[in-house]
């Protein structure tokens, strides 16, 4: 199987009149990767898509597609397939003929177009559902003959823009695996636009974290959870307790921050802005809830908060603490459920404990909004 | 009492039920059935003199339609070329009116539809209010532009085009702009109608996949539209073929259109039964032409309505 082809974004700016939906974005993306873009709605995502694609021209800086520079070439051009939010399936014609639109306008025999129809309703695991027209299909079949669709193209980058949002969670979740399992299957690039934190996460190589038209970070799933670039990353990807404060002294890859309510706390500086953090600076600190465990009464440190507790949930896997926190902020703390006795302590202050490496600092930064 | 009834009853009330039920029963039964049912049975009967009217001589015939077919007894020609001839211009002449203005309005109904923005509002109000004049007024204004020293004839000439005036009303295009242009807006509504609930995103799926416009067109777009095309067509074709002001007033002189036969029956010879067969025979030929081009074109009843 081939390597892939790789797509790169050069310095690309898109505007709409005044509005800038993406800010100076340079990317590149290995060719059979499976690569998101994730972000909040609004934030530019679905417009750098379009950008590939060739429904949009960027205003600025060039799109390559197997290094060739895209630029003034049409979306019926391009190499790509591109698979619609509501998946565009034609409803007049039926799924075979759906799935084999692209080689009906190569000019296909109806012999040819009908046997290629049959191994990809194979490949999708639906045989013999080819006469169906799609408003007979359920939600989840309509999918995969969407996908169907865009890979008798024989694309070499397909980009899917949040195809799974219209999905129940259960089917969500069990689509995530199986477009995974085809891109693996394929070897073809992948492009993926979600907001979905827990769809980028579960199928990427890599995923760039995008923020009103700026691209934050991009890596892959791991090194964004636990070593992200911006507070943005950091509050948008995975639940996280902000801690805001000054740097009060730099150690090495360590900074203490003087925290506006919870005293002074050591923390990790996040990989990207290590030598960044000078003494002084806002900034700010994040350690997730399952990262938080109950210290003994009494203790205090630098890697020690002390605040009261709010209120507490039983989930089933975790047993959920909530404390004031920071800036009218709840600090969650997620204990695992092994089987132990969880005491209330609604009303009562508690003392937290962290290990200075799960904390991670970065400069004061706009946070996700919730 | 068949169940839809019923749940109709049971939605509306008995009161509001019945009054609802006897207006569109008075509407389709008192102002349209009856009607044509009284012109059915003139068609079969003689042209008599009020006093013999119901008299011995007042029996059911089939001379009014012989007529169109044969002519008077004893006529110079064994068929009635003139009328028949009047008929088969008029039904043809009324299929290119009903091509000429879907191509024309497809895709304005199509750029209609598919734009988004303030000015389709505009653009759909000044297709409308021109049709706040009155169709005949509207009629005379095409023969002024289409008149010997009208304007079109003055531009053309003073282009050079032409040396003399060409003659827009005796070669009919006067007639035919004028029937286009009478019935454009129940082309571009119905087609409109369905266009604008087609997705976007179909059009450009179907881009992305490579299609050409003339493809997507074909495949996608006419296919969906094709409610709203049938419906459009159909009534474009039935007004043509039966209406009067523009041929009255845009015609030629010696081109008529078969409904100023049926005028002149009515009125010119107070000839009501033989008028009234000739208008018969123009409704029915123009409902089986529709239901053959429904056929032709895989188009359901249902759609027609839509």
């Amino acid at each position: 199987m081939s390597a892939g082809v790789g797509v790169d974004l050069e310095n690309l700016w898109i505007r709409f009149g005044d509005f800038v939906a993406v800010r100076d974005a340079n990317v590149h993306i290995k060719g059979g990767d499976f690569f998101s873009f994730l972000g909040p709605s609004g934030c530019g995502k679905t417009t750098i898509l379009r950008a590939v694609s060739g429904f949009l021209e960027p205003s600025e800086g060039n799109v390559l597609i197997g290094g060739n520079n895209m630029k003034g070439i049409g979306p019926n051009k391009r190499p790509t397939a591109l698979i619609f939010q509501n998946l565009a399936l034609f409803p007049l014609m039926k799924v075979w003929e759906n799935i084999t639109f692209s080689m009906e306008i190569k000019g296909a025999s109806a012999g040819e177009r009908r046997k290629r129809a049959d191994e990809l309703l194979e490949m999708i695991a639906l045989p013999d559902q080819g006469d169906k027209l799609p408003s007979e299909l359920s939600g989840g079949q309509r999918q995969r003959v969407a996908i169907a669709r865009a890979l008798c193209a024989e694309p070499d980058v397909l980009l899917l823009d949040e195809p799974l949002s219209a999905l129940d969670l259960k089917l969500r979740q069990h689509m995530r695996t199986e477009l995974r399992e085809i891109q693996k299957r394929v070897g073809i690039t992948f492009i993926y636009i979600t907001h979905d934190q827990g769809e980028a996460l579960t199928m990427s190589d890599d995923i760039a974290v995008m923020r009103a038209g700026v691209i934050d970070q991009i890596a892959d799933g791991k090194t964004i959870y636990n070593d992200p670039a911006t507070a943005f990353a950091a509050s948008f990807v995975g639940e996280n307790n902000v801690f805001r404060g000054k740097v009060a002294k730099v150690m090495g890859n360590e900074v203490m921050i003087s925290t506006n309510r919870s005293g002074d706390l050591v923390s990790r500086v996040s990989t990207a802005n290590q030598g960044k953090l000078n003494v002084g600076d806002d900034a700010m600190m994040f350690i997730r809830p399952e990262a938080l465990a109950l210290a003994p009464d009494g203790a205090s440190g630098d890697h020690f908060v002390t605040a009261t507790v709010t209120h507490e949930e039983f989930e089933g896997n975790v047993f959920n603490i909530f404390t004031e926190g920071d800036g009218g902020k709840e600090i969650k703390v997620s204990l695992p459920n092994l089987g132990q006795s969880f005491e209330s302590h609604t009303g009562q202050p508690i003392t937290l404990e962290y290990d200075s490496n799960n904390a991670v600092a970065v400069p004061a930064g706009e946070l996700a909004a919730e | 009492m068949p169940g839809f009834l019923k749940e109709f009853f049971n939605r509306n009330g008995m009161g509001m039920g019945l009054t609802i039920l006897g207006l569109v029963l008075f509407w389709t039964v008192g102002l349209i059935i009856l009607p044509q049912l009284s012109m059915l049975d003139f068609s079969f009967r003689p042209n008599l003199p009020p006093p013999e009217i119901g008299g011995p001589k007042d029996v059911y015939t089939l001379e009014n339609y012989k007529y169109l077919i044969f002519g008077p007894e004893g006529g110079s020609q064994d068929y009635n070329v003139v009328d028949l001839k009047v008929f088969y211009r008029t039904l043809i002449a009324a299929v290119f009116v009903t091509i000429f203005n879907l191509i024309l309005c497809y895709p304005i109904a199509y750029y209609l539809g598919q734009t988004k923005g303030n000015h389709i509002r505009i653009f759909a109000l000044m297709l409308i209010i021109p049709y706040w004049i009155n169709e005949i007024l509207r009629a005379f204004a095409l023969r002024i532009i289409f008149g010997e020293s009208g304007v079109l004839n003055t531009v053309l000439m003073g282009l050079g085009v032409f040396d003399t005036p060409f003659d827009f009303v005796r070669n009919d295009i006067a007639l035919y702009a004028g029937l286009g242009y009478a019935y454009i807006l129940l082309m571009i509504f119905p087609i409109y109608n369905v266009i604008e609930s087609l997705d976007r995103n179909q059009i450009e799926a179907a881009r992305d996949m490579g299609a050409s416009w003339w493809r997507i067109h074909r495949r996608v777009v006419i296919p969906y539209a094709k409610p709203g095309i049938s419906s459009g067509c159909t009534m474009v074709f039935m007004l043509s073929a039966g209406a009067l002001a523009a041929p009255q007033i845009l015609g030629g002189p010696s081109s008529l259109w078969f409904t100023q036969l049926i005028y002149q029956q009515f009125n010119d010879n107070s000839d009501w039964p033989q008028g009234a067969a000739y208008a018969v025979v123009l409704l029915v030929t123009c409902i089986l032409l529709v239901l053959l081009a429904m056929r032709l074109f895989k188009v359901n009843m249902g759609d027609i309505g839509k």
